[in-house]
């Protein structure tokens, strides 16, 4: 045998990398055990991953998807890493937002954490990272699992970290509703190996078609919609979320809200789309029909549960029940502009979601205090957190000129075009709701008189943090060929589905 | 139970069997049924039997948590370690047939059993710390 050497490239690794990288991170954030050192090994690693990722975008756009054969096993019988343009675009998101929370931390982190704990909360948001990456790069459908386990593991203890004891019940109860999730997911995933004999994704795409028996790839793909409805928070599998978010560090409400439940869009759009196809979902499945009332039903009933909150931090978990509604019901219109408007909804309400954690961060940091009451006169305390709160509020709620309208604009006319009136309804009340929920943080920030006692100053990384993802929610809504040009490039991409 | 003799002199006896047969079961892995998570498991256990003998403090004297610490993610990072090794040796992560200067029987050989140590350092040390965080719940 002879002995071949070989220089290492970076560039041929980059899907490796993406989830390698932030596992080492990981480890190493618990080997240094000191929480600004954990913090500094997080940031860095944090910031190594939107480059990755934008590499990898290049190389896709240079030279079509990049299929990476981890531990040197071909597909489709080794685990075979997968990038396209989708997942290369969804990392890109995931990475960044990961990036910034991180980088306006450290301060709200030693608030709310406990000296012992620090360095291990960091290394578990880079375990939970790495396994958000790993879910988007993967192109074989049990590693998918491996990967969202590892995410999931590492969200259920970010949660238990929160300095409220409730803490540890809303971690527990993600924890069961969670595990039901992912098994479900298993249980599809291995329906389908036992009719096609492959977890490759593109093989599996190959492969269903000869299947003959639809019944068990029916059953299939049910387990996998309800297994990844439950891991989105798709209303009325939601219940997990609130609490969740709500006793969360706050910057791990950020991050999460931002990110895990928009990875688990990504699989379903993946799933309905590219392995399963839309005809067969369509044919043999009341998918399309489902999805939509839930979607629509998650759109009024979050909104709802927003306007009644005391909690802000759960105002804005119910309100991300309500805008997941939006993303999901761009999904079941199954057209190329519905399809545009959810997927840029996606990385719309990331940004807007996780300004307004962000800002509600910076608030909790000042006033230690999460009831809207405790929030009386921020606005003129901290009239740059509360300012860009209003900004991705504005945005939430669909204003033009904000991220938010370029999203719903396409929702809109994706449901004209299939002459679907009542949907433009549910999307202007819902929005309408929104008005009310944004507008009652806005009237006690801004108009009533601030509490006697002053409250502390914002940590300047945090406040930096908070006003680019608002700056970043005007960009986008004012450049549409970005936001809306991914999306559409991305819907482009899913509707064909795997090149065969 | 720290007064029962029998349960103590059989645990005495017991202990050091434990965790010999959890190597072999970490060893054999490569020739028939075992591995790195069933031996750690089992290397776990041991501790843990003499934990509930002879109390927590004395197993915290021999396996202090301090080191349980520092094995838990030293297991992950020789299992990564080992992939990253695929890079430096010119092949794809986890790939470990360079490993042995080209000799991809020995490389992949190798490869599997330090990943294998990987997982015994990470699971026997997760068991103990979990087991740890309960038994020591009250007394701080």
């Amino acid at each position: 045998m002879s002995v071949e050497h070989h220089a290492f490239h970076v560039t041929e690794h980059l899907p490796a990398l993406a989830a390698v990288v932030p596992l080492i991170g990981a480890v190493a954030a618990a080997l240094v055990r000191n929480g600004v050192a954990a913090w500094l090994v997080a940031v860095a690693v944090a910031w190594s991953l939107p480059v990755i990722s934008i590499l990898m975008l290049g190389q896709v756009e240079a030279s079509g998807p990049i299929s990476y054969a981890l531990g040197g096993w071909a597909p489709p019988a080794g685990i075979e890493f997968r990038v396209d343009q989708a997942n290369a675009y969804l990392a890109i998101l995931v990475s960044v937002m990961a990036a910034v929370v991180l980088t306006g931390a450290p301060r709200s982190i030693a608030d709310e954490i406990e000296p012992a704990n620090r360095a291990w909360y960091y290394a578990v948001f880079l375990l939970c990272l790495c396994g958000l990456m790993g879910m988007i790069v993967t192109g074989d459908a049990f590693n998918v699992f491996v990967f969202m386990e590892i995410s999931s593991l590492a969200t259920y203890v970010l949660i238990a970290m929160g300095r409220d004891r409730r803490a540890l019940l809303a971690s527990y109860q993600y924890l069961i509703i969670g595990t039901v999730g992912a098994t479900f997911y298993v249980i599809g995933v291995g329906l389908l190996l036992a009719m096609t004999g492959t977890l490759n994704l593109v093989d599996l795409a190959a492969s269903l078609p000869e299947v003959e028996a639809t019944r068990p790839l029916i059953a299939a793909a049910a387990f996998i919609v309800v297994g990844l409805g439950l891991k989105l928070a798709l209303f009325p599998m939601h219940l997990w979320l609130p609490n969740a978010y709500a006793y969360a560090p706050s910057t791990a409400s950020a991050f999460l809200a931002s990110t895990a439940t928009k990875v688990a869009v990504y699989l379903l759009l993946r799933f309905a789309f590219s392995v399963f196809g839309i005809d067969f979902m369509l044919a043999n499945t009341p998918a399309g029909v489902m999805l939509m009332t839930l979607a629509a039903l998650a759109m009024i009933a979050g909104s709802l549960s927003a306007i009644f909150q005391t909690n802000v931090k759960r105002m804005l978990a119910y309100s991300s029940v309500s805008q997941i509604g939006y993303i999901i019901l761009g999904i079941a219109m199954v057209s190329e502009t519905g399809l545009t408007g959810g997927i840029s909804h996606l990385f719309n309400h990331a940004l807007i979601k996780g300004c307004l954690f962000l800002a509600v961060a910076s608030a909790v940091f000042a006033t230690g205090a999460v009831r809207i009451e405790d929030m009386a006169g921020l606005g003129r305390t901290m009239p740059i957190t509360m300012g860009a709160f209003v900004i991705a509020g504005l945005g939430l709620i669909g204003v033009p000129g904000t991220a938010g309208f370029v999203s719903k604009w396409y929702l809109i006319q994706g449901a004209a075009e299939q002459g679907m009136w009542w949907i433009v309804a549910v999307i202007v009340v819902s929005s309408l709701m929104a008005v009310v929920y944004v507008g009652r943080i806005v009237e006690v920030a801004w108009f009533r008189a601030p509490a006697q006692r002053a409250p502390r100053e914002a940590p300047i990384e945090l406040v930096a943090a908070t006003v680019a993802l608002a700056a970043a929610v005007l960009v986008f809504g004012l450049n549409t060929d970005f936001s809306a040009g991914v999306a559409a490039d991305a819907a482009r991409i899913l509707i064909e589905g795997y090149a065969r | 139970m720290r007064l029962d003799t029998i349960l103590r002199v059989i645990a005495k006896i017991f202990i050091p069997f434990i965790l010999m047969f959890g190597l072999y079961v970490q060893l054999h892995g490569d020739y028939g049924p075992g591995g790195g998570f069933q031996a750690g498991v089992i290397v776990a256990a041991g501790i843990i039997l003499y934990a509930i003998i002879y109390g927590i403090a004395a197993a915290q004297r021999a396996v202090p948590p301090g080191l349980v610490e520092v094995m838990m993610p030293l297991g992950v990072a020789i299992f990564a370690g080992v992939g990253i090794a695929g890079f430096v040796t010119g092949r794809n992560f986890l790939d470990y047939s360079n490993l042995m200067h080209g000799d991809m029987v020995h490389g992949q050989h190798w490869g599997v059993f330090l990943v294998e140590i990987g997982v015994l350092v990470t699971v026997s040390s997760t068991m103990l710390a979990i087991f740890y965080a309960f038994a020591g719940r009250g007394r701080e």
